[in-house]
């Protein structure tokens, strides 16, 4: 259940195209983002004003975050990181005007970020480590290794499956209820559930952030 | 057709367990964290940050549920085989 009008399925429609919203929505997502680096990186200034005066806190707080729980090592991954922490949000907060659609309330675009997160770990972990890099699955003593890797390999197949399935869930849910209350109620009575949106988006996409800081935190350290 | 009100009667009772369960967990993380904001409010920024991952951790079991009271809902394997046994 989404909102009944959605102005890029209307156009889709008009132009005879079978894409899906999720699709056309996130290349709105990413050519409205786009936009606005193209903007700020072309009147960058010492003294920051105007848009570059509203994005450089959020991306030095996104830097201090990275520092605070990756470590020094962790600054390479900040163009990584930043851009799904921007993406996702953007997404998730586009849903609250209506004719929108989030991306992030279909499975796929969820499941393309957590796999990236996924593939991006272990590559790290490759790259950081060599072929020590699988000491990290067989556990603190040679010989509980049988019994550990087991576990180890279920557990990092569970941090794909849970990133994608968290926010897919909460993004799809917050849509669903809103359009309930919409249905019931039309007036009033849904903007307390538009206010909780604006929280879910936000904490949404620190979670998201956090939890894939944390997985490649978790590669890029010593196998103990 | 009551195959199709008992996974209304299923996916409604599991959402309730589910977010049983999962209001729980996630009350009594919120009253160690406000405990602990309330001892020490110096450390409020960190605690912040883990309470929120906890969280999200715990909520996810909920969404888990959700996301299959979705399946049972709108999206059931076993239609299908049911609307064929029920046509004969």
């Amino acid at each position: 259940m989404t909102h009944p009008f959605i102005f890029l399925e209307w156009l889709e429609h008009q132009l005879h195209l079978h894409l899906g919203n999720h699709i056309t929505y996130t290349w709105l997502v990413m050519a409205l983002l786009i936009l606005i680096a193209v903007l700020v990186k072309r009147s960058i200034k010492t003294v920051p004003s105007g848009l570059q005066n509203f994005l450089e806190p959020i991306i030095e707080s996104i830097d201090g975050m990275i520092e605070e729980t990756m470590g020094p090592k962790g600054k390479a991954y900040f163009p990584l990181i930043a851009t799904i922490a921007f993406f996702i949000l953007v997404s998730n907060l586009i849903a609250l005007i209506p004719g929108f659609f989030p991306p992030t309330a279909n499975l796929n675009t969820n499941a393309a970020m957590a796999l990236t997160v996924f593939a991006m770990t272990h590559i790290i972990g490759v790259k950081e480590h060599g072929i020590g890099y699988f000491k990290h699955f067989c556990g603190p003593v040679i010989w509980l290794a049988p019994l550990i890797v087991p576990i180890e390999i279920v557990g990092h197949l569970a941090r794909p499956l849970s990133l994608t399935l968290r926010l897919f869930g909460n993004m799809y849910g917050h849509e669903i209820v809103l359009m309930i209350f919409f249905g019931l109620v039309p007036f009033i009575v849904p903007l307390p559930m538009m206010l909780m949106g604006v929280l879910v988006a936000f904490i949404q996409t620190f979670v998201f952030m956090l939890l894939s800081m944390i997985y490649i935190a978790g590669s890029l350290e010593e196998a103990h | 057709m009551e195959f199709f009100a008992w996974c209304v009667v299923a996916a409604g009772i599991g959402m309730g367990l589910g977010s049983f369960g999962t209001g729980i967990g996630q009350g009594l993380a919120i009253q160690k964290a406000v405990e602990g904001v309330a001892r020490n409010p110096g450390a409020s920024g960190k605690i912040m940050t883990i309470m929120l991952i906890g969280l999200a951790m715990i909520e996810s079991l909920a969404i888990y549920v959700f996301v299959v009271a979705m399946i049972i809902l709108f999206a059931n394997p076993f239609t299908d085989t049911v609307v064929q046994m029920l046509s004969k």
